[in-house]
């Protein structure tokens, strides 16, 4: 451990706003980019499925079956 | 082998293949980056000279190194497309462009709050400050130029010769240390000597190098399984697949 205290370690050495402003920038940006491929993920694939069951309802509609989608 | 291949380049292949080394990408990110961080930030010896401000390295040098090195991806993965109008090295370099911008800026402001202290500025015209700044500039440029046009091709053709035009810049911010000996420092570390630090300060250093690459190919990989779904979402496999997923 190179600090003796927390108050140390959050101070710097008298470069707390350089370091952690530094470490701030970065860390934001990784969860940022990590939640949004996450979030991008959920997202695309919960508008598939609305997507397919939207044109499961109008194929059914259509055909006047609710059963199943049109066969491709 | 070439069978492999073949399965990787297709986006159907590339989408079963790559769901096995999503987690393993993301948890040794998240661990090389977290033990890294920590031994830097607290446990690595400060510096004689730079005291604690010195510890801004842990993120600086990662975070650069990516920004060049996503460019250099991302124009291989454009000369690839161009060549061989394989889809998907089109699809991966969209979604690491964003990631790219964000690195060179993280690098910049990383650099520029540590200027503050050690070299009383946070900003000069240097050599390798303003090839960085180039090169976000690039970053821009590319996403745009993406974004500027109707067809998706004109698009991902575009952006693939601007990557690869710009990629000129990539060995001048290496070498801009040392045809132009301005302000910032030669690089502290190469592949040919031993380190010129302690290992208790070049370990860490190494652990976040390691854990950023992988969080780059976590998040390309994942970003572009998302785009695969996007751009083949009419095909029969993403529809049986999104039927499986409840």
């Amino acid at each position: 451990m190179a600090f003796d205290s927390l108050s140390a370690f959050l101070a710097m050495g008298g470069y707390a706003p350089y370091v952690w402003s530094a470490y701030g920038a970065t860390a934001a940006l990784l969860l940022g980019v990590g939640w949004h491929a996450r979030a991008e993920r959920r997202r695309v694939l919960r508008d598939l499925k609305r997507r397919i069951r939207r044109e499961r309802y109008q194929a059914g509609a259509a055909n006047n079956t609710t059963e199943e989608g049109p066969r491709r | 082998m070439w069978a492999f291949i073949h399965k990787l380049g297709s986006p159907k292949g590339f989408y079963a293949i790559s769901a096995r080394w999503l987690t393993p990408l993301w948890l040794a990110a998240a661990a090389l980056i977290l033990i890294g961080g920590t031994w830097g930030l607290a446990f690595s010896p400060a510096d004689y000279q730079q005291g604690d401000s010195f510890r801004i390295i842990y993120v600086h040098v990662p975070a650069a190194f990516l920004a060049q090195s996503i460019f250099v991806a991302m124009a291989a993965a454009g000369f690839v497309f161009m060549v061989w109008k394989i889809k998907l090295a089109d699809m991966a370099a969209a979604m690491m462009a964003p990631l790219g911008a964000g690195m060179t800026f993280v690098a910049l402001f990383s650099g520029a709050v540590w200027g503050v202290p050690t070299w009383g500025t946070w900003w000069q015209w240097d050599a390798r400050l303003t090839s960085m700044l180039i090169l976000f500039f690039l970053y821009i440029g590319v996403i745009a130029l993406r974004g500027a046009f109707a067809s998706r091709d004109g698009g991902a053709r575009a952006a693939s010769v601007l990557a690869m035009v710009g990629v000129i810049n990539i060995p001048i911010i290496k070498y801009s240390v040392e045809w132009w000996y301005t302000l910032h420092q030669p690089a502290t570390f190469s592949i040919t000597s031993k380190p010129a630090m302690p290992a208790a300060m070049w370990l860490p250093l190494l652990l976040m190098v390691l854990g950023f690459y992988c969080f780059f190919i976590a998040v390309t990989l994942m970003r572009t399984r998302s785009e695969i779904l996007r751009r083949e979402s009419s095909k029969r496999w993403v529809r049986a697949l999104v039927e499986e997923q409840r």
